[in-house]
């Protein structure tokens, strides 16, 4: 789960990790207001939304005074923000962080994540702050600094020396610097955070260590026990159909430009249904896991969910049914077909248990389903239908 | 021969009172497991089906020589319930819970590294030596004893291996599902190292998908180690980055961890790389010479 970095921020505040002085606006007045309140000139007008590289999309602003601080939320609030991570169709601005501007002095990269392949927890940090990471990783990995932590051990003083001295801080911000370093990991673990960044961390010409950005990326199998986590998700910043499929606990992904829909159990069965439908010459429109038993009420839903967009021309099951019989899954859409009253072509494969009782149930339905007796064979006639 | 089960092994179901659980329990005994102990705490002195069920693994160890363990146990209480396997000495556990937060399962994990216990999982299918026995939620019936290994990261994806190179007529020697959590227990590596070692394994299927960088290791490591022919296949070519493709693990992360990525390692370790889905059990055949 994804927050913005007003609430990442809130956060930081609750852990002790410094932040500049600001707060959300959801209109131009309020922005004003915030602005006035701060007492100090420049102000910073951030927009929020769950993407990065929002300064290059016109969504960052910095404001001399009270009327460029509405200028600037004039023009943010209600822009289509489009970024290298939002796609083409961006996304709409309906939010403001207001805070003061610093006297920048340095910037820097910090993070801390659990890292899945050395089974530790991480933290990178680097001294070109402020710029793509990932490209910083690329073409000068020298200089990222990682230090490892073992999660049974926990964090201790020389991990956080390794990372200031690392860093090259002067002794006058070293001990504020390790002061964040612990209070990140504790926010890291304590919230179940599958990324903590900051970027860029300031020091400032006052000799203060500042959070100026802040994103927090949580583990969705532990937000069960981060119940005020759950306060944070913002609706907006979703997509409506993965919104629908997520009240039934289906695991659905919307792709943009796709003409084929599918229905798989199983995730890994689901993205190589995905490519063989690209492999086969059409576009997938989605992903959907309906699980390991694919319920009879799960492919109504899914259904329902998949045929909701308009470009899909047909719909592909792909179902390997082990331990779920394939006359029950067989009976489940023909049921769910009548139902949802589809106007597609729907081609089904389906292997395992009572098969062959399973495709003959099928093709008596009566309805537009086609059967196929492998995945190739699925491919092909799934083509076909993109096609015609 | 084959790796880790056999007909030797014999399994305790640690939450083998859920419905999943007593459900995969009796599924795993019909195939012919020696299923010899269930562990549910506070169900102590009753059983399942026959199978006594105890309030600790300790006391299920001791009372029947469980060498193996099965967790059904649900994601909150799962890694309790793995390091309690653990500390029982239990040889071998395999876990089938999806939704382990990746805070437990880092703790879990290195916990593992100075034990003498092997974790399989999480949110995995299980393992499964055809014929001998089955430990997990595979639908045993499509499964043949023969020749190939299978490790994969997918649980339907594994059936789907199976059951295509079984229309060819070729067997399997150990099915293992490492799991699609970002940490798990086993990895690619232990399962290819294993395969390798075992005289009965004569080719290998591995079968990955997108997220972090275990098939490029793996990879690097067949090149060095593995003399057997090795035919891989990896899911998510189409899966758009920086989203989670239902597994916890299957994402791209900025530009790593994409199926481009792992097939041209693969390739260049000298592996057979499947590009088609419905073509595996051609190549497989072709290229295992069976």
């Amino acid at each position: 789960m994804k927050i913005h970095e007003y609430q990442a921020k809130e956060l930081f505040r609750k852990y002790g990790v410094p932040v500049p002085r600001g707060n959300v606006a959801f209109t131009v007045a309020e922005a004003k207001a915030i602005g006035a309140d701060l007492g100090t000139f420049p102000v910073v007008v951030k927009a929020q939304i769950h993407a990065g590289g929002r300064g290059k999309g016109g969504g960052v602003k910095l404001a001399k005074d009270r009327d460029q601080v509405e200028e600037y939320a004039k023009q943010i609030l209600g822009m289509t923000l489009v970024t290298h991570q939002t796609g083409l169709e961006g996304r709409v601005v309906k939010k403001l962080l207001v805070e003061e501007g610093l006297p920048i002095e340095k910037e820097l990269y910090l993070s801390v994540l659990p890292d899945r392949g050395s089974a530790k927890i991480v933290f990178m940090a680097s001294e070109a702050g402020g710029m793509d990471i990932e490209e910083v990783a690329a073409k000068t990995p020298e200089k990222i600094i990682k230090v490892y932590i073992d999660p049974l051990l926990g964090i201790k003083g020389f991990h956080a020396n390794e990372l200031a001295f690392g860093l090259n801080l002067k002794p006058e911000y070293v001990k504020q610097f390790n002061a964040m370093v612990f209070a990140l990991y504790k926010l890291c673990v304590d919230y179940d955070c599958s990324l903590v960044e900051i970027n860029p961390l300031v020091l400032t010409a006052d000799n203060r260590v500042i959070a100026l950005d802040a994103k927090i990326n949580f583990d969705d199998n532990a937000l069960y026990r981060h119940k005020d986590i759950l306060e944070y998700r913002d609706l907006d910043e979703e997509d409506p159909f993965e919104i629908e499929a997520s009240k039934y606990e289906l695991n659905y992904i919307k792709m943009p430009g796709g003409n084929i829909g599918n229905m798989v159990n199983g995730a890994g069965l689901a993205m190589a249904t995905m490519d063989l439908i690209q492999q086969a010459g059409a576009a997938p429109a989605n992903f959907l896991d309906v699980g390991g038993g694919a319920s009879a009420e799960q492919v109504e839903n899914g259904f329902r969910i998949i045929l909701a967009d308009p470009a899909v021309k047909g719909v592909l099951i792909n179902i390997f049914g082990g331990i779920l019989r394939c006359d029950r899954l067989a009976t489940g859409v023909v049921e769910a077909a009548k139902k949802v009253g589809i106007k597609v072509p729907v081609v089904i494969r389906m292997e395992g248990t009572n098969v062959e009782q399973g495709r003959e149930i099928l093709e008596k339905s009566g309805l537009n389903l086609i059967t196929a007796k492998d995945v190739s064979d699925a491919a092909q006639k799934i083509a076909a239908i993109a096609k015609g | 021969m084959s790796i880790w089960v056999d007909k030797n092994t014999r399994l305790l179901v640690q939450g083998i009172t859920g419905r999943e659980g007593q459900f995969h329990t009796l599924a795993c005994k019909a195939y012919g497991t020696n299923v010899v102990a269930g562990v549910t705490p506070g169900k102590g002195g009753q059983n399942v089906d026959g199978i006594p069920v105890f309030n600790t693994v300790a006391k299920a160890v001791k009372e029947t020589g469980a060498n193996a363990a099965m967790v059904f146990v649900p994601p909150a209480f799962c890694a309790d319930a793995i390091l309690e396997s653990i500390e029982a000495g239990i040889p071998l556990i395999v876990a089938i819970t999806e939704g382990i937060p990746v805070m437990d399962m880092l703790k879990v994990k290195n916990y593992l590294k100075n034990s003498k216990s092997r974790l399989i999982g999480p949110n995995c299918p299980g393992i499964i030596t055809p014929g001998q026995c089955k430990i997990g939620i595979q639908p045993g019936h499509i499964h043949t004893p023969g020749p190939v290994g299978i490790v994969s990261r997918s649980g339907t994806l594994t059936y789907e291996a199976v059951h295509q190179i079984g229309r060819m007529g070729i067997g399997q020697s150990t099915v293992v599902g490492i799991g699609g959590d970002p940490v798990n227990g086993t990895n690619f590596i232990d399962c290819l190292a294993a395969f390798q070692a075992d005289p009965e394994t004569k080719a290998i299927i591995m079968v990955g998908e997108i997220g972090g960088s275990a098939e490029e290791e793996a990879a690097e490591f067949i090149q060095k180690n593995v003399t057997k022919p090795v035919v891989g296949f990896i899911a998510g070519l189409t899966a758009p980055p920086g989203r989670r493709m239902g597994h916890a693990g299957a994402i791209i992360s900025g530009s790593s961890g994409t199926a481009q990525g792992k097939i041209k390692a693969m390739k260049a370790a000298g592996i057979t790389v499947v590009e088609n889905l419905g073509e595996m059990g051609e190549i497989a055949k072709a290229a295992f010479k069976l």
